[in-house]
Parts: C-alpha cells; structure tokens; sequence
C-alpha cells in the first residue's frame, strides 16, 4: 500500500478496498515502527488523524470524490496547525499550540487530506542539513549517517521512507528542492506568491514559498492544485488564476527548449552527481527536448547575496519571538531587557542567532547600503540574468547539489560551508522562479536529483517535464534500504552520532504539563465535517 | 571588513540576544567569516541598478475597510507566558 | 540675550477607519483591553498584514487638502525596534517614500494675521499598543488594542515661533482634519498626539541649535505650557553658557515640566527598510482626482466666502469656518432668517457663550440651526426686540419650546400698536414736565442725549416690550409738538 501512487491510493478509497482510517492507520502504525530512526517527525498526532480519516470516510461513503479525500499527509512544522503545536524546530515555539490554520493547512484540510504530524526541520528553516531542530537531527533514510538535507529534512525523510504518501514543505534558498535530491524525492518549490505563506512561520518574507514534496511529479501536481492559490490575507500572494498541474502532464517534450546553465556544471560539481545529471538530460533529448548552453554570469553571486537578504529579512521577522505574548519565557526575568534578551538567548539556537546577528548588523546604520542595499541590487541582475535565458529556452535544468546527502556533523561546525551547498538553489528563491528537483539515479547508493527551474507561474510545464522523465526511468521508484523493510527486519546501523536528546514525538519539558499540550489528548481539529 | 567584538555586542544588543562572555570570541569570528563571503558584493558594479525588494514586479492590493476579526482574547491569551486581567505581563517598563 | 525659538510639530493623528490599517480588527476606543487585538496585531507567527484602502483614502485627502504632491508611489518600510507595545519588535511606517510630499497651509493668528506653514511630508503608519503602569505588583500590563491603529504622521517645517504659533497651527490643523472627516480629533483619547521639536538660536542667526523633541503632548494648552517651559529651560542652559543636549523628553502634566527620557536614548539604530510582507502602494491620479472631486469645501475657502458671500469680517468668518460643524450650524441659520449678519452676532456670542458656560459640544445644542433661525425671524419682524429675543433665547435653552411658543406663553411680543404706544409716550411725557423743557430749551446735539431719557423711561413701562422704533418715531412726533404748543 505505501508505495502506490496518491492516484492509485485515491482509487482505492473510491472503490473500497480500504478506508480512509485504514489507510492512516497503516500510515500511523508505519511511523511508530520505523521514525525512532528517522526521527523525521516532530509531532504525530494520531486522535487527529484518525478522525479526520473517519469524517474523510464519511464523506467518501456519500459519493464525493476529490483526489485528496482521504489521503494521509504530513506538514512541515513550520505551518501553523489549530490546536497542534507547530514547533518550527525550536525551543522558542516548543510550547506553542496556535489558535488558527496557515492558509495551505485549511486548504489541505478542506480538499480532505489527513494530517499524521509536523515534521521536523532546521530550526526556523535556517540550515541545509535538519541537524539544527530543537527536536534533534532528522536521518536519511538512505543512509543513517546521512542528512536529509534540509530545512525540509523530515518532510523529505518522511516521503522517502514511506511514512506518509505526500508532505508539505518550504523553500527559502532550496530547502525543498535540496532535501528531496538528498532523499530521492520529487519537491517542488512554486513561483513567489503562487501559494499562501499566510500562517506559515517566516524567515524571509521575499524568499519564502511553501511546495508539495512526494514521490513523483505527478503527486506534487495534485498536492500542489490543492496548495495553490489566490489568498486576500498575504499581500504577496498572486491573484493570476491557478491551473489544474495534472492536465498537461502527458505534454510531450518534442521541441522543448532546455537550458543548461555552464555554471552549474562547473568546478564545484562532483564528476559522479555529474555524470547522473547527464544520463537524465540525455534522456530528456531522447524525449525530443532541445539543449542548449547557456550563461547565468550572476550566479556565484547568489550565495552572498542570499547571505544578506534572508538574515536581514529574518533578523526582524525574529523580532516577534519576545517572550512576552506566547512562546518561550526565560525564568524570573530581572527586568524587561532581561526577559528579552535571556528568552532570545535560551529559546534560540545557534545558527538561528547567527543569521539574526548577520542580518541586524546588514541593516544597521552605515552599512545598509553596503550590504542590503546592495544586494537587492544584486538580486536584480541575478534575476535579469534568468530573463535573459528564458528569451533563448524555456526551462533551465541542472544539479540540484553539488553532490549527494553528506554526513551527519560534516559541515555542523562549519557554517560556511554548509552555505556552499546551496549554490545551484539560491538563485531561483532570489528571483522568484519555481524550481524542481527530480531523482536522478544514486551516487555510490545515495540519491542525486536534477533540478528543473521555470518561467513564473510556469509550473504546470515543470510537473510535466518531471512526470515525461519518470514515465521514461525508473528513479523515482527506487526505494531507500530500510524503507523498503519493515520495522525490526532491517540491519538499521546505529549512527554515530548520539541520539536525539529528546524522543521525537515526545514534548520536551517546558513549564506546562507535556500531557496538557499533546495533541493527542485535545479535541479532534482534522477532518472535514 | 573586519568586525570587532565590541561591534557584534551591540548589534548583540539591537537584536536584543545575550551573549555569554565566553561565547562572544567564536562568535565574533564566525560572523566575521560570513561576512568576508558576502563582502564580494562589495566588488560589483551595480550603479544604476534599481534595488529588488520582491521578486514579482507587483503592487499592493488594498483591504476594504471592514471588521472582520472578533474578540478572541480568551483564545491567545491562554497560550501567553504571564497575563492578568486581560492584559500582558512584562517586567516593569521604565520611561 | 535675544532668542529665537525655532519649532516643528510632528502630529500622529489616528484616522478614522473602522477596522485598523493591517487587520480586520476594530478601532474603537475604549473596548476592554486586547479584545480587538487580532492574530495579525498580536504579531502571532505566520501572520501578514494587508493595507486597508480606507487609510491610504483619508492620506490623500489629507495631501488634497493641504495642497500636497500626493505619492503615487509610496512604500512601506520597517522600523525594527523592541518595546513591549510593538507586537512584531517593528512598527510598519513609511520611510523613504511618503504618501505625502511637501504641503502647507495658512494659520491665522489671534490679532487676525496669517502665516504660512510648510509640512515637510505625511505618511501612514500604525499605532502601537498601550502600557498600564499601576497596580500590577511591580509589572506592567500591555493592552495591544491600539497596536495596529492607521495612523497619519504630519511632520511640519521648522516654521513656528512661538506657543501661540504652534497652538494655531494644531487648531488649524485639526480644524482640517475633523473637516475632511478623516479623523475624530479627540485629543483626550489620543487621536492627535504631539511631539515638539524645539531649539533657541541667537536672534538673527540662521544656523539652528540643538533641538529638544517633547513627546507626546496631548492637548493644545499642554503644547502651550511644554513650549513655554521647554523655552525657559534652553535659555536657562545657553544663557549659562551652556549647550542643550540633544534627546528626547516628556512632557508631565502633573508637575508643569519636560524631563529627559533615557530610555528611550539607548543606542536607536531602527534599522529602517523596505517591508517585504507588503508590496509598493501604487495609485493612479485617476483615483486621486476622483477623491478630489469629494473633497468637502475646506476653511479656507469658507472663510473667504463668510467674507464675500455674507459681508462677514475676516475674523468672525474665521471663527465660524473653523469648525465644520459650527459652519453648518450657521450656513443653516442663515437660510432659516436670511440675515447673515445677524446670524453671525447670534450664533458666535449667544450660542458659543450658552456652549462654553455649559461645557457643550456643538451637537449636544438644545437650540438647533432652525429654531435660532425662528428666534431671530421675530426679531427681524419686529415681534420682540433684540433684548427679549436674548430672554426668548435662554427659555430655548432651557428646553421651554421654540421663540413662537415663549414669546407667546410669557406674553413678551413686543407692543406694535401706535394706540397703546402713544399712550405710554403721552404718559411719560405728560409725567416729566421738566424733562420736557429741558430738552426744548436744548439744543440739537443735547436733544438727542435727552430722547434717551424718554425711551428709557417708556421702555421700562413697557417692560421692555415697546417696539423702540415706534416709540422714537412716536416720541419725536410728541416732543416737536409739545415745543409748538409751548410757542403757540
């Protein structure tokens, strides 16, 4: 059952060979065996899955259908859930239980999906690898001494090791596109403004973009028509209309014009990920599309630009986080520069506080132009280079990383060099592109993906070019070693690191009683009527 | 551009983080690192360019004039740090 | 030692929209505290704001009305700093590009001059919450129902120099503002919040000194007293030799007195930049023009109508267009009794007297626009003179009925009829023989001193109800034929 596609499993549903509860059920059961290992859940909240599964059962049983009633998914901590904690992997917001949906959670709930849990992620989405949660760090299901990749790292993890069929996930600077070539996945992150950030925890407000992540291309296209949309609560949000992702994906790709961009295939890019990247482009010309070379000039500059703009941005979108209205309060505080300042230092962690110090010190007096200015300059003629290309081709593919998933601790106590992983990513998120990231085959047994970056708004022909590869390779199938076994049957190596301090789906001790707050002791919230 | 301790104190203390004293030395190298890879920029030519404060070259819809929130003050506050009638509490503010 | 003072007022003046500028929670003042603090002002995470049209419409009516460059273009930027009333740790403001460009507008002064005032620029921002100090054992409470409130920040050229300069420039601004409706003005609940920016320099000098900024002056006699002790106080420094810091202070009502505000003075560094949840605010002249076309008449374009149109002096025309409400009053007058003059005496010193002695809004009148128009037709008819009409008047206000009503239940119509008249002037003529002579032996300058004595008398016995213009005619024809019998 967990490797059917959400087509197939929809079927199911529709023709009764199992319900809705079932099917979570088998979801629930499959988290509890096997996420000890992953730890790619922050929260499950099983009471209300379940009962979202029976109202979805409910509503199947009077005939309605919809490609996601009844399907089971998992979002991203990052998106607010009423009466779910939504962590977003930090101590800061370990005991906050907001009293409302982001946008994509009402509209997920209401196209009938069933939420498992919140998965775990860098904290405040800041990282490239999933090691800097609160709740410990998520493990490649490919590998155990692997990331994940990240911020999405447990969305990515959760797909890949089949613990939930679809995940929802965000992408700042690559953090959907990189965990999915990390896992083996297909993530895609949509144009600037194509899905709601209404309720979605955010680091930087001009970057930020929540996707689909699943296991084909044809998976993200119905996860994605229920994400996208027109919402009149983020000023961001784009009013063109949405299309329907599933209809062109037959498309053929005779004439289609791909442009691969020599500076992603320069000096930083393993020869191995290379050589993967080049059998799936072949293969796109097998399928009639076109190559051509072109330039991005601008795109070494992505990185310090990037490095600019999301600390600036976050640093005052951290502002919020005071101690004073929810979240984390440090104790007796002497006086309020105390609170304010001992809650920042204890709820925050360290790369967190890093980016805010980075980002402050980009906008204080004097150096302003220097640095943001300067980089929203930047920006500009990094996105007038993506212009540019799109007058000679219609999409732009390429690495989505310079390699395969690294391990665990590599690059922890290297901030920078964790930055240089996101080199191919960057620059989509600053000019406001969607991008894909499709498997491509395995590098010595970890999984590499290609990266597809399109014209605004062009999503659909994305999904299409990603579902005309997967109709013609068998990538996206391939199934991670422990994944693929059930709980206990697999040789699980144990990592070298030391276990998360805490247990993944417990609450870690915060003032209030950890029952009192565990979702699944409050009143159901999933489910349609 | 080198960055110094005392600066990353201040800006330590704009953001409004503590820094433990035997934290500030590695941090301050850190944040120095960072800012020796975004000092790149510094060497481009961007005279002329306009500034990109958002990727889509949209402008900003405007709201009708309409209450539409009601009081939910029960609601958030039972997930406030301290709060008494009604109101957020907060060590004493001086002015 | 000679000073200037040199003054800039920057006023944050809440508009008066019904939900506030980022959020669909209410404005309303006075609700119980942080019941109108939505998810979006409690800055709670995820939360986006969205610009409510209704402020950026009363922002250009604002620029209209001072005759502005209204930013077709504007943006909103961040202003990054932590106070417990700043949900977000920044306030949503608008930095580099106002909606507002440089205005200006005429205050007129007590002795009747005006003077020009520049405003440097205008732009909207939102209110921040409110700290309650007392009675939380040592902490304070934070009620974030103002957070989020539109306000219009005008900042004025450093133009003024003097109290009474400022004061009439917020007079003159508010008189604006309640005109075109785009705020209720209620300094007592703080709609119109003052700061002072305030420097002496040597007479004469061009260059300027440090300036004090006063906060948060709430009504127009604080703005008085805070200017006149601020003044006090610089000149006190400089004329010891001394410099002015510059920093931020606050003015105490209690105590009569600024003192400095230090912890506002920590290191500001508001780290000022385009807000990213909000995109540029563009508007076509289109739109614009069309605002325009609603712009009410402003004063002072009415005032030079009371002028033109109603013979008015500048002085009462000014007083009369000041206020929106009263100007309506009065237009209403007018077309009620026809007499604009006499419209004008009525409703400055008997309505505004009757309003100040009781400490009345003009709306909380008992005597509306088209019964003083009634009461003063009476007088113009010739039914009661101008004294009784004041009596009339004061029964209006006392809720005894309209001037038909009183003149008629106190018997107060005045006495027309030349039968009854001539008996009373026959009666005080027949009973002051001496009187008589005294004013036939006179000449005609005294002659006209001692008719006085005449009417007085006749009016007293009519208590006071003798048509006085009768009575002369009356008197006059008696007086000249007592002086013929006298010769015959």
């Amino acid at each position: 059952m967990h490797e059917l596609s959400v087509a197939q499993l929809s079927l199911g549903l529709r023709e009764k060979q199992f319900s809705s509860v079932e099917l979570t059920r088998s979801y629930l059961d499959r988290i509890r065996a096997l996420d000890g290992h992953y730890n790619s859940f922050v929260t499950v909240d099983e009471n209300g899955a379940l009962a979202a599964a029976a109202a979805a059962d409910t509503r199947l049983a009077a005939g309605e259908t919809g490609p996601l009633l009844g399907i089971p998914l998992a979002h991203k901590d990052i998106f607010c859930s009423r009466g779910v904690r939504t962590s977003c992997g930090s101590k800061m917001l370990d005991n906050f239980v907001p009293p409302y949906d982001a946008t994509v959670a009402t509209r997920l709930r209401d196209a009938g999906t069933v939420m498992l849990g919140k998965t775990n992620m860098d904290e405040f989405a800041m990282g490239s690898s999933s090691e800097s949660s609160f709740y410990g760090p998520v493990r490649n299901p490919w590998h155990s001494d692997c990331v994940p990749g990240g911020s999405s790292g447990g969305s990515a993890a959760a797909v890949a090791a089949r613990l939930a069929p679809l995940a929802t996930g965000t992408d700042t600077g690559g953090s959907i596109r990189q965990p999915a070539a990390f896992c083996g996945i297909t993530g895609l992150k949509p144009t600037y403004g194509r899905v709601s950030r209404l309720g979605m925890v955010a680091f930087a407000s001009s970057l930020d973009q929540g996707g689909p992540m699943a296991r084909s291309a044809e998976d993200c296209a119905l996860l994605l028509n229920a994400m996208a949309g027109f919402d009149p609560l983020d000023s961001t949000s784009s009013e063109l209309p949405v299309e329907d992702y599933s209809v062109g994906l037959q498309q053929p790709l005779a004439g289609l014009r791909i442009g691969l961009p020599r500076e992603y295939f320069g000096a930083g890019l393993d020869a191995a990920t290379g050589e993967r990247i080049h059998a799936a482009l072949a293969l796109l010309e097998q399928l009639g599309a076109i190559l051509v070379d072109i330039s991005l000039p601008h795109t070494g500059l992505s990185i310090p630009t990037y490095y600019i703009i999301a600390p600036a941005e976050a640093s005052t979108n951290l502002s919020r986080f005071d101690g004073v209205r929810y979240g984390y309060r440090c104790q007796q505080p002497r006086d309020l520069h105390d609170l304010y300042t001992r809650s920042r230092q204890e709820g925050f962690g360290d790369e967190v506080k890093r980016r805010i110090l980075v980002g402050t010190y980009a906008l204080s007096a004097g150096y302003y132009d220097a640095y943001y200015r300067k980089a929203q300059q930047v920006r500009r003629l990094i996105q007038e280079d993506f212009l540019k290309a799109f007058e000679q081709v219609d999409m732009i593919a390429g690495p989505t990383t310079p390699g395969p998933a690294f391990t665990l601790g590599a690059k922890g106590s290297d901030p920078l060099a964790m930055y240089l992983e996101d080199v191919y990513t960057l620059a989509v998120n600053l000019a406001g592109l969607p991008g894909m990231s499709v498997p491509a085959g395995l590098v010595d047994g970890m999984p590499v993906g290609l990266q597809l970056i399109g014209q605004h708004f062009r999503e659909a022909r994305l999904l299409n070019v990603g579902h005309q590869l997967q109709q013609a390779s068998d990538w996206h199938r391939q199934v991670p070693p422990v994944g693929a076994r059930s709980a206990g049957e697999g040789v699980w190596s144990s990592p070298g690191l030391s276990p998360a301090e805490r247990a993944p789906t417990e609450w870690a001790p915060t003032e209030r009683a950890p029952a009192e707050r565990a979702p699944t002791e409050r009143a159901p919230t999933g489910g349609a009527p | 551009m080198t960055i110094q301790q005392d600066e990353i104190e201040k800006i330590a203390e704009l953001a409004r983080i503590r820094i433990a004293p035997e934290e500030a030395a590695e941090l301050t190298s850190r944040i120095a690192n960072i800012l020796t890879l975004v000092d790149q920029l510094q060497a481009i030519d961007t005279a002329g360019v306009e500034p990109m404060a958002n990727p889509l070259d949209a402008v900003q819809r405007l709201r009708a004039d309409t209450v539409t929130e009601a009081n939910q003050r029960d609601v958030f506050q039972a997930i406030a740090p301290a709060v008494e009638n009604g109101l957020y509490l907060v060590p004493k503010v001086i002015e | 030692m000679s000073w200037e003072v040199v003054i800039g007022l920057e006023v944050h003046l809440q508009l008066a929209t019904r939900s506030k500028i980022f959020s669909g929670a209410a404005t309303a003042f006075g609700a119980e505290p942080n019941t109108q603090a939505c998810a979006v002002d409690l800055a709670m995470p995820g939360m986006l704001p969205v610009l409510n049209e209704q402020a950026v419409r009363y922002a250009v009516m604002f620029g209209l009305g001072i005759g502005a460059e209204i930013g077709l273009r504007s943006v909103f930027d961040r202003k990054n700093y932590f106070y417990p009333d700043l949900p977000k740790g920044y306030q949503i403001s608008q930095f580099q590009e106002p909606i507002v460009g440089r205005g200006e507008f005429e205050i007129q002064l007590e002795d009747g001059s005006t003077r020009s005032i520049g405003i440097t620029r205008a732009h909207l921002e939102e209110d921040a919450g409110k700290s309650l100090h007392e009675d939380f054992h040592g902490m304070t409470g934070i009620d974030l129902n103002r957070a989020g409130t539109p306000l219009l920040e005008i900042v004025s050229e450093p133009d003024l120099r003097n109290a009474e300069e400022a004061v009439a420039y917020l007079k003159t601004l508010h008189s604006l503002v309640t005109y075109l409706g785009i705020s209720d003005g209620n300094m007592a609940e703080g709609s119109m919040r003052c700061d002072i920016n305030l420097s002496l320099r040597r007479a004469g000098s061009t260059t300027l000194g440090t300036r004090a900024e006063i906060k948060n002056v709430n009504s127009f006699r604080f703005v008085e007293k805070a200017i006149h002790h601020e003044i006090e106080r610089q000149a006190e420094i400089l004329e010891a030799g001394g410099q002015v810091v510059q920093e931020t202070r606050l003015y105490d009502a209690d105590r009569d007195e600024t003192r400095s505000m230090r912890s506002k003075e920590v290191a500001n560094d508001y780290r000022y930049f385009p807000e990213p949840d909000l995109l540029p605010v563009v508007i076509d002249q289109a739109w614009v023009e069309s605002i325009r076309a609603t712009l009410p008449e402003l004063p002072p374009a009415k005032r030079q109508r009371f002028v033109s149109d109603y013979g008015l002096s500048s002085y009462d025309a000014g007083v009369l267009a000041a206020n929106r409400a009263l100007a309506d009053y009065y237009e209403a007058v007018v077309e009620g009794c026809t007499d604009a003059k006499i419209a004008a005496n009525w409703v400055q010193v008997e309505l505004l007297g009757q309003l100040n002695r009781g400490e009345l809004e003009l709306g909380q009148s008992p005597v509306g626009a088209a019964a003083l128009a009634g009461l003063i037709q009476r007088i113009l008819d010739g039914s009661i003179s101008g004294k009784i009409a004041k009596q009339v008047f004061e029964a209006m206000w006392a809720g005894e009925g309209d001037a038909d009503t009183i003149i008629a239940a106190r018997g107060l119509q005045q006495v027309s009829d030349s039968g009854a008249l001539e008996a009373l002037v026959d009666e005080v003529v027949g009973g002051n023989p001496a009187q008589v002579a005294q004013y036939l032996a006179a000449d005609e300058g005294k002659r006209k001193k001692l008719v006085g004595f005449f009417v007085g008398q006749i009016m007293k016995l009519s208590k006071g109800q003798a048509n006085p213009q009768m009575v002369n005619e009356l008197l006059n024809k008696k007086l000249a034929a007592a002086g013929s019998d006298g010769e015959s």
